[in-house]
């Protein structure tokens, strides 16, 4: 069995904001081992993001209130010291930010930038860095390293900046490497370029992923494990072959129809999941998918817990509904054709 | 047979024809601001769309496909070519005689955030185009912004909110609205959806499948995801480096892709289905699309290609019809019969149009490539 890199139990994130408190997170487990992928899927506004970034530390403030354990190798993350933060940050967890064209500062050059991340975070001479920083730049792609070390990133395509940013990610041989939709921002060519370097360089650097996306299709490859966030919960987790060939939900049931798929063929109409998510300071009761659910029932009202309702160990959902009623039913929504979209 | 010949002969009549239309944008350096290269963003473009299709235009990010939509409304002023539109050539009218047209011609944007002003109300934005276009009285303006927003599935309620209020998916809707706000004819849509979740992705496809129903819409639709495009178009221009590689009835372009970068583009959609996403060839495309101030000679796809051959680097290959109006511009075509190919041979030696359609641009970025003769394209 491999190595247990980091545990989360029952992450609660909330913000206190002038319209009232907003329950980011509210109760996230996983664990993530040495060498695998783990996907989160989920909206905008369903947590994904927070998640990632409260491991990470970021989301640290004085509005914010954490509950529940983010255990890395045994230590409580939510308890270090913002010092020791630092630490972790960088050496152990390595993030990729979704917009490469914010999140690299305009004003200074490529190289400069990860050379200072290397060196803020080890004690080596600027030559020394600036050796790796070119070493890095070739491992994630870029050609020419020598020549575009020194380049600003207006002079980086999209692509290019991305990579950057994982170069940048990856420079301090990082164990966990979060990617937060990382390639939303770029064409279907890159994206695929860049999923399949964040899979090699994975092995490379032998670490473990959370790929952050709101695509079912870009992790498909890639994922081992996949968790649906619905409303800062987990409405959904499981084994990508669960995910993708036994979905308990109806959240990931809509997750899949909306995607306008080449294997399969034209539907009259693509499925829509009506409505937008809902509000993270007022919530509705019981389960949170219901209002815009079309199978709910009364017994939706009350909230369904994370469990495990079907044969495969492992994969949890929340929701009530008969197991054989959703294997009949789900087809519908997932191939798009269902009578019940219009 | 050209493009547009093709366009012609369909039964629908053609509202729009673009004919060998290029948009060139000037580098300039030095005191003087002499030009010293250009950008060629939109490179001798030639087709027609007709009443009531949608043209899928799709292409990765720099090919041009952007410049073009907005070159089509006259946003961007063209270099060189004719632009066409309901039998009317619109690239030398003046401002006086471009604006009635002008409710003819939309579009829709592709950032949600950043084509809405901050500053107005939803109404205000969704009638300021029929206050400049001076139709109704205030009061038939606000009556109509109502139903406008109720087409596209906001509530007239939202009159008076600001576009701050709104979710991404509720933005786009708000600019779709303005374009529909003067019942334009023409609809161009710049990666309407590229900037959403996928959920609301296609709340978004099937809204605009509705309000084409509904009005009798012809929509350019451009994107870069040829998953999306299929699920408008009726017809797909795959475009590349300033340039249409491929012309295709929707459908057949997914079974039947003759450009290798249409099956590279295909194969990096990403597939839902893991067993099918592990079995399938990826090819991925290496680096990017190269700089559009100096074109790779001979075929612009040439350096990224896995099939090229000398041929490809030296000679550009025309567009040329494969049957079924099906057109691409390759010199390995995939997916031809030997007989089709044969006959295409035949028609390429005896149309000296085609040398007009490939004949090169006299630019001034030094390279010295005469235009082809067409017995020359040996293979």
């Amino acid at each position: 069995m491999a190595e247990r890199l980091l545990e989360v139990n029952d992450l609660k994130v909330r913000f206190a904001t002038e319209d009232g408190i907003v329950q980011a997170v509210s109760g996230i487990s996983f664990e993530l081992e040495r060498g695998k992928v783990l996907g989160i899927v989920g909206e905008s506004g369903s947590g994904k993001s927070v998640t990632a970034m409260t491991l990470m530390g970021l989301t640290r403030g004085v509005n914010a209130r954490f509950e529940g354990e983010v255990l890395y190798k045994g230590t409580d993350l939510l308890k270090v010291s913002d010092r020791d933060m630092q630490d972790f940050r960088g050496n152990e967890l390595g993030m990729i930010f979704q917009d490469p064209m914010t999140s690299l500062n305009p004003v200074y050059r490529i190289g400069d930038q990860i050379v200072e991340a290397i060196q803020a975070h080890e004690n080596v001479d600027k030559r020394t860095a600036r050796a790796r920083t070119i070493e890095l730049l070739r491992q994630v792609g870029i050609p020419n390293p020598e020549t575009r070390v020194d380049n600003f990133p207006h002079e980086f395509s999209g692509g290019m900046r991305q990579r950057a940013m994982i170069a940048m990610a990856l420079s301090c041989n990082p164990s966990i490497l979060i990617a937060d939709e990382p390639t939303t921002a770029l064409d279907v060519t890159i994206q695929a370029q860049i999923v399949e370097l964040v899979s090699r360089l994975k092995e490379d650097f032998d670490s473990a992923v959370i790929f952050i996306t709101h695509d079912l299709g870009v992790i498909a490859d890639i994922a081992d494990e996949i968790i649906v966030m619905y409303a800062g919960r987990v409405v959904e987790r499981g084994s990508k072959r669960d995910l993708f060939y036994d979905p308990q939900m109806p959240y990931t049931w809509g997750l899949l129809g909306s995607i306008p798929r080449l294997d399969r063929p034209r539907p009259e109409r693509l499925h829509t999941i009506e409505g937008s998510p809902p509000s993270l300071i007022n919530l509705p009761d019981g389960c949170k998918f219901r209002p815009r659910c079309p199978h709910a029932f009364e017994k939706c009202t009350q909230e369904p817990g994370l469990e495990n309702r079907v044969e495969t160990p492992g994969h949890l959902d929340r929701c009530w509904l008969d197991v054989d009623f959703k294997r009949s039913h789900r087809d519908q929504t997932i191939s798009g054709d269902s009578a019940e979209a219009a | 047979m050209t493009v547009l010949e093709h366009a012609s002969e369909s039964d629908g009549s053609a509202l729009l024809e673009v004919r060998h239309v290029k948009k060139y944008f000037p580098i300039r350096k030095g005191v003087l601001q002499r030009e010293v290269a250009h950008v060629h963003a939109v490179d001798d473009v030639s087709f027609a769309v007709r009443e009531g299709e949608t043209l899928g235009l799709v292409g990765e990010s720099g090919c041009g496909k952007s410049t073009l939509g907005r070159t089509l409304v006259r946003l961007l002023e063209p270099t060189a070519g004719e632009i066409v539109f309901q039998g009317t050539p619109i690239q030398d009218l003046g401002p006086r005689r471009l604006r009635p047209l002008r409710r003819e011609m939309q579009m829709v944007f592709q950032d949600p955030y950043a084509s809405l002003n901050p500053r107005k109300r939803v109404g205000t934005i969704v009638s300021d185009p029929m206050r400049i276009h001076d139709l109704g009285s205030r009061a038939d303006q606000k009556r109509r912004v109502g139903e406008i927003l109720e087409t596209v599935g906001l509530s007239p309620e939202h009159y008076n909110r600001f576009p701050h209020e709104f979710s991404g998916g509720q933005r786009q809707r708000i600019g779709i609205a303005r374009a529909l706000a003067l019942r334009p004819k023409l609809i161009i849509a710049d990666e309407p959806v590229s900037a959403l979740d996928v959920s609301i992705q296609s709340q978004m496809l099937n809204l605009l499948d509705d309000l084409q129903n509904e009005f009798q819409l012809t929509y350019i639709f451009i994107a870069h995801d040829l998953g999306v495009v299929r699920h408008v178009s009726d017809r797909i221009a795959v475009m590349y480096l300033g340039k249409i590689v491929e012309l295709s009835p929707a459908e057949e372009l997914y079974t039947r892709p003759i450009m290798p970068y249409t099956e590279a583009l295909l194969s990096a959609v990403p597939l839902p289905d893991p067993d099918l996403a592990e079995q399938r060839e990826r090819i991925v495309l290496e680096g990017d699309v190269p700089s559009p101030i100096n074109p790779p000679s001979g075929c612009r796809f040439h350096p990224r290609c896995r099939y090229a051959t000398d041929v490809c680097r030296q000679i550009e290959p025309p567009l040329v019809d494969y049957g079924n109006a099906h057109l691409a511009a390759c010199h390995h075509p995939l997916n031809v019969d030997k007989a089709t190919l044969q006959q295409v041979e035949v028609a390429k030696q005896h149309s000296p149009a085609e040398a007009d359609d490939s004949a090169l641009p006299q630019d001034t970025s030094g390279r010295s490539n005469p235009a082809v003769a067409p017995d020359t394209r040996s293979r």
